[in-house]
């Protein structure tokens, strides 16, 4: 009679030992074969038929064309060094105490500065001076001490989020320096599309790194309110989803769930701790065959007496 | 202040979604969804043609 | 005279006499991998349920998001904006990742639901994850290098999870150049090879056999029974 501890073992031996009872007869090419064509047609027909979107990307020129008085009062933002991506710490900026931190742990400064943007220069002055328009502004600019130049943008922002609509027109006069002969005149060459290729090419003729302009874009409201009204922003399950009606991503509902739960999605550091959580789960998932309980779900509920019905019938 | 939401063209009319609370799921992706349950349930239910050589 | 030993005592000398790491390598593989259980033509009867077909409709799906990728390849990133034969590959390129993940999410429920990591299998199992995880990354670089309004948008977004974790500086998912060249050529050769190993080793341990099998299956017993009786 054989001990329990011993057929314990045998089991756990035998599962690892090459099959040595009935076997049938198995064609691994035809099997290949028929799987290739069968996928093939339904990959071929869902193509065919649902085609797959791609919504035109909108740059810097549809920008201020769409909505001129929101580009203007980024570029102020941009140029008193205010905005998202001139406080965003590493890897763009130095700013002190922007990082996404988990109690002493501070991942995002481990990058350092290593792709510096300096947005006054290179979404602002730096292209002006390229495209040798607004000389004087320049050069009053370049003059002023910094102090000065935030005394400078941060009246003319203000005074822009008080005018009606925001328009630039609209208003009233103060000391603004030449912030609204720069910002004016960086609208006029976006309008006219000069100013997608001048920041661009502030790589290099070839520059295939669109890092400035997207980081521009995302500054103001107009590319984040279409990504809104597509749902495809953070709190709506954004990771998820697809522009238009197609399906989109949904192997990473659990990465978007996160997001969706306030008192994760409202953290400051809600980025640092969704990706570690997400990291975690990953890593239980590769070990289960290690974690107690986990690993023994499948014999507690035995959805395995279904798959195998006709070996267990056969017995 | 900034432009209405009016201004701005969509190129793609947005998807349909359906939200309960803080789930908000496009049709697109809970159809994917429910296709794949249906799909695993179907192969654990199915019979599959048995019967060939047996050795 | 060696030829007359081997012929009277009929065991191989080679794995003696051979130091090679040629030859070492080759009887490793060999040993753990023979041809016929690379390329079986018969499998266990317990092997018969449509579970077992999700597998292979990953490895399917794979080969069809290759071959598109490749013909994206032969014109350039932009061509699929221009031309209506190049947005149909596109297409085919985004059902086959559709139906990839689709058939591969299915497959790793029926894994885990059959306990597949017994028997020394838990490298399979592993290796199961982690094409799953690389093939995330893989999709994503993907959805990075569109050059449309969604890339963009991805784009702008994925950099504060990236940022977050520090690598930021040296993954710029705003940089579309090095997205591109990380999507086209790392990532599918990291896919490739990740999935390559995983098959190896279900073709090395053979496809796992039912929960309690062994413990009650009468040929499986008397076989075992008589192993025991003999020593």
């Amino acid at each position: 009679m054989l001990k329990p501890i011993d057929l314990k073992r045998r089991k756990a031996q035998l599962a690892a030992r090459p099959w040595s009872g009935a076997e049938r007869e198995y064609d691994l090419f035809k099997e290949l074969t028929v799987g290739v064509v069968v996928v093939g047609l339904i990959v071929v027909g869902f193509a065919a038929v649902a085609s797959s979107p791609d919504e035109a990307p909108v740059n810097l020129q549809s920008w201020a064309n769409a909505q001129p008085a929101d580009f203007v009062a980024t570029a102020t933002a941009e140029l008193g060094k205010t905005s998202d991506t001139a406080t965003y710490g590493p890897p763009y900026s130095t700013t002190k105490g922007a990082t996404q931190t988990l109690g002493a742990l501070d991942l995002q400064s481990f990058s350092g500065t290593r792709i510096p943007i300096d947005t006054a220069a290179d979404f602002v002055t730096t292209p002006l001076h390229k495209l040798q328009t607004e000389g004087p502004a320049l050069a009053a600019w370049n003059a002023a001490s910094s102090k000065q130049q935030a005394t400078w943008t941060g009246n003319y922002g203000t005074a822009l989020s008080k005018a009606p609509g925001g328009k630039p027109s609209s208003v009233k006069s103060g000391n603004y320096g030449p912030v609204p002969a720069l910002t004016g005149g960086l609208l006029a060459e976006a309008q006219r599309g000069a100013l997608d290729g001048a920041i661009l090419s502030e790589g290099g003729l070839f520059n295939t790194d669109y890092t400035r302009s997207i980081l521009f874009l995302g500054d103001g409201t107009y590319f984040p309110n279409l990504a809104d009204a597509q749902h495809l922003t953070g709190d709506q399950w954004g990771v998820m989803n697809e522009t238009g009606s197609y399906p989109g991503q949904s192997w990473l509902w659990l990465f978007s769930f996160w997001y969706q739960v306030p008192a994760i999605g409202n953290l400051p550091n809600a980025d640092l701790v969704v990706v570690g959580l997400m990291l975690f789960l990953t890593l239980l998932l590769a070990l289960v065959p290690f974690i107690p309980g986990l690993r023994a779900i499948p014999r507690l509920i035995p959805v395995h007496k279904l798959i195998w019905r006709d070996y267990y019938k056969r017995r | 202040m900034i432009e209405t939401l009016a201004a701005v063209t969509a190129a793609d009319t947005p998807g349909v979604f359906l939200s309960w609370g803080i789930f908000s799921i496009q049709l697109g992706n809970l159809i994917v969804i429910v296709a794949m349950f249906a799909l695993f349930a179907l192969a654990l239910v199915i019979p599959f043609p048995g019967n060939r050589r047996q050795k | 005279m060696s030829d007359i030993d081997q012929v009277e005592t009929g065991t191989p000398t080679e794995a003696e006499t051979d130091h090679t790491w040629t030859g070492r390598t080759r009887r490793w593989v060999l040993k753990r991998l023979p041809p016929d259980k690379l390329l079986p033509n018969t499998q266990p009867s317990y092997v018969a349920s449509w579970i077992y077909v999700f597998g292979m409709g990953a490895i399917a799906s794979l080969l069809f998001i290759i071959a598109s990728g490749v013909i994206l390849s032969l014109n350039g990133p932009m061509w699929y904006h221009l031309s209506s034969l190049g947005h149909f590959v596109n297409s085919v390129h985004l059902w086959s990742v559709e139906f990839f993940f689709f058939f591969m999410v299915i497959h790793l429920w029926g894994k885990f639901w059959m306990a597949a990591w017994r028997g020394n299998r838990v490298l399979t199992w592993i290796t199961g994850v982690v094409s799953f995880a690389v093939s995330i990354v893989a999709a994503f670089t993907g959805y990075l290098v569109q050059t449309n309004f969604d890339s963009e948008w991805i784009a702008f977004q994925a950099k504060d999870a990236i940022n977050a974790t520090g690598i930021g500086a040296w993954f710029n998912v705003t940089n579309f150049g090095q997205m591109f060249m990380w999507h086209i050529l790392l990532l599918p050769i990291a896919v490739i090879v990740i999935v390559a190993l995983h098959i190896v080793l279900v073709r090395m341990h053979g496809v796992v056999s039912p929960i309690d099998a062994d413990e009650t299956d009468s040929q499986l017993i008397n076989k075992e029974i008589a192993h025991v009786e003999t020593h």
